[in-house]
């Protein structure tokens, strides 16, 4: 079934706060195997200009992916999540996540394309602090894979 | 910020070093956690194979992250890293032999904007694949 072009622009409402935490940082950082201190000490994150240790920069990830599942979810959506490969990804970042922030994502579709039988759904998470703060935007582009 | 790579360092050319990220299935399982992404295509053989795959494939998140890497190593600061754009390749295939996949980066300046920000454009392979078919990174130069 072809996505709606009408879904274009819909937006959705904003997450639950998620609370940045140095374990979580530190967790993510060590997953991807970035060793540098800025993403454990808050004493190197300081010396290097920040108020508290950073997140690497695709951490948002973290809390963007659920936020986009709402789109997924979302029954005039409906992809068939098990034919849905992730074709692209965008992070705009205002400042870098740090531990301590209090964070909302908020998704909206950006757009919708038919290719070759696929089905293109481009979902844009703006994530910003629980008081306003624009931090970043994260964009992903799904690919659910045509019935052949 | 005084780790950052200063605009007076950095030309339209300039390459930053080669960088090679291992993955191994442990990665994948340390990644599905730290990132909440449980899709079983990323540990379970049975489940790829069934939806056509050659194997437990790697997140392609995973995979922009080793590439990010490597940019903020060049860039000397992780928080440089203001803008970056990643098209999905090949999957990185990684096989349960305790060795697993490797992930290599190169990158080149593409070009220097005037607000001090460069942007880097990077090849990303695995296998001799590009498992990246774009990655573009705009870096804040100090």
């Amino acid at each position: 079934m072809a996505l709606d072009p009408a879904l274009v622009g819909r937006s959705y409402p904003p997450s639950a706060v998620y609370e940045v935490g140095r374990q979580k940082i530190a967790e993510f950082a060590d997953a991807i195997g970035a060793a540098d201190p800025v993403h454990r000490d808050a004493e190197a994150a300081r010396a290097a200009g920040y108020p508290d240790v950073i997140a690497p920069p695709s951490f948002a990830i973290a809390l963007t992916l659920s936020a986009a599942g709402v789109v997924v979810e979302d029954p005039d959506v409906a992809l068939d999540y098990s034919r849905v490969v992730h074709g692209e990804q965008r992070f705009t970042h205002h400042r870098p996540i740090r531990a301590g922030d209090r964070l909302v994502a908020t998704p909206v579709i950006e757009a919708v394309r038919s290719v070759g039988g696929n089905d293109l759904l481009t979902t844009r998470v703006d994530v910003a602090t629980e008081d306003g703060e624009p931090v970043c935007a994260a964009t992903s582009m799904l690919v659910a894979r045509g019935i052949t | 910020m005084t780790a950052r790579v200063r605009a007076a360092d950095v030309a339209v050319g300039t390459e930053l070093p080669e960088q090679t990220y291992p993955v191994t299935r442990a990665d994948l399982v340390r990644y599905a956690g730290a990132s909440g992404d449980f899709n079983p295509i990323h540990w379970n053989e049975r489940v790829a194979t069934e939806v056509g795959l050659p194997g437990v494939i790697a997140h392609g998140m995973l995979t922009m992250a080793l590439a990010a890497r490597a940019v903020t190593a060049w860039a000397g600061d992780p928080g440089a890293l203001v803008e970056y754009h990643v098209r999905f390749g090949r999957p990185v295939v990684v096989p349960d032999d305790g060795t697993g996949a490797r992930v290599t980066v190169r990158g080149k300046v593409g070009a220097l904007g005037e607000d001090g920000r460069a942007r880097v454009d990077l090849t990303v392979t695995s296998g001799g694949e590009k498992v990246l078919s774009l990655a573009r990174a705009t870096v804040q130069l100090g």
